[in-house]
């Protein structure tokens, strides 16, 4: 969607702040390996919020459960990882990608049935009434994680990385994990396809006509109704895409990590402001990276790191970034 | 003669089963200690205590308000807290308690009235998400300073000696039983409890009771009669924070423990949430009459469901379904089925009005809602 040209500073802090980290850090090799650590994680969180924050601009519908598909997409891609064992351990690329591909296919396709369910039976019924979607939907996510609980058990649960994923790229002193690389890229890519979306096709025309002016597109004659449940779903399966990836990022898995996520996207969306894509990826960038310095500079503080940029923008802007703008 | 009415700020419970409900658990509990003699019993009915006044506090946001805030276990905690750090630094004396609580009282009054100025401003929503936040972060600094907070293993402490479990008050048993701290304890705890339902039926009840009815139903209404929106939401939930600060503070003294788990962990979130539901929002004696039925139910449910289960053994996904460490699975399903089906609760069910208090939109609300929209009158 588009950046309003005068509003540019929001943007710039991003930049200012990998210079702050840099003359912190001090060291050329670290602060890399810590940005490009950053920025993978923020792509991550950002594939997870952007459903959210679109659903919400859509149709003021905000999903207390969007996490339970996070653990969703990374129980099913572990369960696939569990089968396709030999494939992933193989030195042989293509069979590792075979079993990734097939890991992310199971994990989008099973969170967006999952979340077509959930619109139906928990959102559907509550429009247009906040109080009782916040209740609802958290109602949605307990029992969400129960049901995967009985699945999948309670315990911890490794989730292996392919081997060609291993390793690290080293260039002199300068070393990054290959992973983090390719979480960048995935998270870039769905992002892409996202603005691809968003600007050329005329369903992206429609959402975005829709998150300006609902009863206008209304009366033009098209089905809010069936384009919000698309989105939805479509937000669904990019948290279970950004689940595979959060699984493998943390390497292990236990089923609280949706709603320990679903604390980390409320905070980027509320940085972003509610309902903006732009402010969602900027927030997700802004966290990742923060994390990241501040779990090198000062570990203790990395754990409320997140709550002090949360209030250090809403003391700035207390509609979030671009929140204004969205609405 | 006792002016009921008057000291029940006329708000009286308008059902003769409601009526004669709340006077047989008021009975059970005044009983307390001498009808129950088992130490589960008697935990239940301090914790139906305690809980109802907390489960009253937040029906004071949800159903008088018309906000949810997910952080009313963090009062409870600094409330909780409070007290034990207090009496770990001060000693086991009346003075710790005082201080304790009143620097607890301090630090939620002063952090209620942040949060609230700082997403209330903006959308009840953004109340939500936030206080979503803040208590997870509050979880984790409690584990965190360990130093101060003892970390996940909490705080153990000794209470003034007059609530220890070897004070005798009497050298002769008292039907049937030593008055010991404990019983002391409890009925300390009743009447505080009873003094603080009081306090929120007078506030409930009080002009500005109904200003923030006027605010849940239609706030910008509200606001164009004169009433500023923000303000009166902030004041609501600075009272709520208090009331949950010394909830706080009285489970501690029971417990002579505070700690991660037993005050601040999402499950007690939960519990409130699922109490307000069960027992009717908008209503406080909803409050009561959930705490008592939930912690009953979960006193005794879990029981239920490891003889359930242990009935299934062998059969697979049923006996996972059924076993009592799944019983979360089964309160999130009876929250989301009270939601919908029940917005009234059981005092609006047995009051018989249906979802007039409640926070579900009616028809003519959402008209209205709807014509303010069309008139560009957006939130």
């Amino acid at each position: 969607m588009k950046i309003n040209q005068a509003d540019l500073i929001p943007i710039l802090i991003v930049p200012a702040l990998m210079l702050i980290g840099f003359l912190a850090i001090g060291s050329l090799s670290t602060w890399l390996t810590l940005t490009i650590a950053g920025l993978a994680m923020g792509m991550i969180i950002y594939t997870i919020a952007s459903g959210l924050t679109v659903v919400f601009g859509l149709m003021d519908v905000l999903n207390f459960g969007h996490g339970v598909f996070i653990t969703l997409g990374a129980y099913l891609a572990v369960s696939i990882f569990a089968g396709m064992h030999g494939f992933l351990l193989s030195p042989d690329i293509l069979r590792n990608l075979l079993a990734i591909g097939a890991a992310i296919a199971l994990a989008v396709v099973g969170t967006a049935i999952a979340g077509a369910i959930f619109e139906r039976l928990l959102v559907k019924p509550v429009y247009g009434d906040h109080l009782m979607q916040i209740l609802v939907t958290m109602g949605g996510l307990i029992v969400g994680e129960e049901l995967i609980k009985v699945v999948w058990g309670v315990e911890q649960v490794n989730v292996p990385i392919p081997a060609f994923l291993k390793g690290v790229f080293a260039y002199g002193d300068f070393a990054v994990e290959k992973f983090r690389v390719y979480a960048f890229a995935v998270g870039l890519i769905a992002f892409l396809g996202q603005m691809y979306v968003f600007s050329q096709t005329k369903t992206g025309l429609l959402i975005r006509a829709s998150v300006h002016d609902r009863e206008m597109v209304e009366a033009l004659g098209y089905g809010v109704r069936r384009l919000f449940v698309g989105t939805f779903i479509a937000g669904c399966a990019l948290a279970g895409l950004g689940g595979v990836m959060w699984g493998m990022y943390q390497q292990t898995l236990v089923p609280q990590i949706g709603s320990q996520m679903t604390v980390l996207i409320f905070i980027v969306v509320i940085i972003g402001g509610l309902g903006s894509t732009w402010g969602a990826l900027l927030g997700s960038i802004l966290v990742g990276i923060v994390a990241n310095y501040a779990g090198f500079l000062a570990p203790t503080f990395a754990l409320f790191s997140n709550i002090a940029i949360m209030t250090a923008v809403l003391l700035w802007r207390p509609q979030g970034l671009y929140g204004a703008a969205a609405r | 003669m006792i002016p009921w009415s008057r000291l029940l700020s006329n708000d009286l419970p308008r059902s003769r089963i409601l009526a004669v409900f709340l006077i047989a658990l008021m009975l059970a509990l005044i009983v307390g200690p001498f009808g129950f003699t088992g130490a589960k019993s008697l935990s239940i009915c301090v914790k139906i205590l305690i809980f109802a006044v907390l489960a009253a506090s937040f029906d004071l946001l949800l159903g008088y308000t018309g906000i949810v805030s997910f952080a009313h276990t963090v009062f409870f905690g600094i409330g909780a807290y409070g007290v034990s750090i207090a009496i770990v630094h001060m000693g086991a004396n009346w003075s710790a308690v005082a201080i304790g609580t009143l620097a607890a009282l301090l630090l939620s009054v002063v952090l209620a009235f942040l949060i609230g100025l700082f997403s209330l401003r903006v959308k009840a929503i953004f109340f939500s998400m936030i206080t979503l936040a803040l208590a997870s972060a509050a979880q984790t600094l409690a584990v965190q300073l360990s130093s101060v907070t003892g970390g996940e293993d909490g705080i153990i402490f000794r209470l003034p000696p007059v609530l220890m479990p070897s004070f005798r008050l009497f050298d002769e048993r008292v039907f049937g039983i030593f008055v010991d701290g404990r019983v002391i304890a409890y009925y300390l705890i009743l009447v505080a409890v009873a003094l603080m339902l009081l306090a929120i039926l007078r506030i409930v009840n009080s002009p500005f009771g109904r200003v923030l009815l006027a605010i849940r139903d239609n706030e910008f209404r509200a606001e164009a009669i004169g009433y500023p929106v923000v303000r009166f939401r902030i004041i609501s939930s600075v009272i709520a924070a208090v009331f949950a600060c010394l909830c706080g503070a009285l489970l501690s003294i029971w417990l002579r423990y505070a700690g991660p788990d037993a005050a601040l962990s999402f499950e007690i979130m939960l519990d409130i949430l699922i109490i307000v539901i069960i027992g009717g929002v908008g209503t406080i004696y909803g409050a009561v009459v959930g705490s008592a039925v939930f912690l009953f139910a979960q006193g005794y449910l879990q029981e239920w469901l490891k003889l359930a289960g242990a009935k299934l053994a062998g059969i697979p996904l049923l006996e996972q379904l059924l076993s009592p460490d799944r019983w979360m699975l089964w309160l999130g399903v009876f929250f989301i089925l009270g939601v919908y089906y029940l917005p009234s609760g059981l005092v609006g069910m047995l009051r018989g009005t249906v979802a007039a208090t409640a926070p579900i939109q009616s028809r003519q609300r959402r008209r209205l809602a709807f014509a303010d929209r069309l008139l560009g009158r957006n939130k």
